[in-house]
């Protein structure tokens, strides 16, 4: 927990992050960025996923609507935040020359974006609706 | 992938004859620009949504939210395109500043904090 509260200090602190290890080739730190990037989009469709089932299915039980929706705009910012996370902790690897962050977090947002969508397929054939 | 090890890459990049070409074959920084464009292409698609859902109820707090939705969408906006422009002028570009990544990355949480007030 002490490590996830130094990695965010270094979301704000980008000197900190220079301070370690050597100027890798800057490709690394592009291909980084662009992850970090593609993990970013993710969570913005996600977010718009959240809007998109209050908007469309508005014949929906208020209870299910609000549940899907808060449910994907959850993933969405954790996702958000996750992305931010993992890129300060990759560019520390790659300057310190240490592999790579493993991580659980791709297989856990599949878990769930795979549940939200049965849930909403089982909502919507099932008809609860108003 | 073992990014800070593979000599073949590194040594490709501080290639001098690479240096001296002016310019990446790789295209990274043109690929980093076009990574931008698309996340920026992502966070419309999502304001547009949020300001469809914010006007729908047409009260006091739906155009307060729809306004907030915009100016967030500017945000991002306008850190893409500083990161774009930086991208664009030296070579080779300098590394994305952690504030600029964690600003981004706090727009899309005020967009989603924007959602789930105007969902409950």
């Amino acid at each position: 927990m002490s490590g996830f509260v130094d990695n965010v200090r270094l979301w704000f602190a980008p000197e900190r992050v220079r301070d370690e290890g050597d100027t890798p080739d800057y490709r690394f730190s592009l291909a980084n960025e662009r992850t970090f990037l593609a993990w970013l989009r993710t969570a913005l469709a996600l977010i718009g996923g959240g809007f998109a089932v209050d908007q469309f299915l508005p014949d929906l039980r208020w209870a299910w609507r609000a549940g899907l929706a808060l449910a994907l705009l959850a993933a969405g910012v954790l996702c958000a935040l996750r992305a931010v996370n993992h890129w300060v902790r990759c560019e520390r690897a790659i300057r310190r020359g240490e592999d790579l962050p493993a991580s659980r977090f791709p297989a856990l947002l599949g878990v769930v974006v795979a549940v939200v969508a049965v849930a909403m397929v089982v909502v919507v054939l099932a008809g609860w609706e108003k | 992938m073992s990014a800070g090890r593979d000599p073949g890459l590194q040594r490709a990049g501080r290639d001098p004859e690479l240096q001296r070409a002016g310019r990446d074959p790789g295209l990274q920084p043109e690929r980093t620009r076009l990574a931008w464009r698309r996340t920026t292409l992502s966070a419309v698609v999502a304001a547009v949504l949020a300001v469809r859902t914010a006007l729908r109820d047409g009260s006091a707090l739906g155009v307060t939210m729809a306004a907030l939705c915009c100016l967030l969408w500017l945000c991002f906006l306008g850190l893409a395109h500083g990161r774009i422009r930086v991208l664009s002028a030296g070579s080779p570009p300098p590394a994305l500043a952690a504030r600029r990544a964690t600003a981004a990355v706090l727009c899309a949480v005020a967009l989603a904090v924007c959602a789930a007030v105007l969902v409950v």
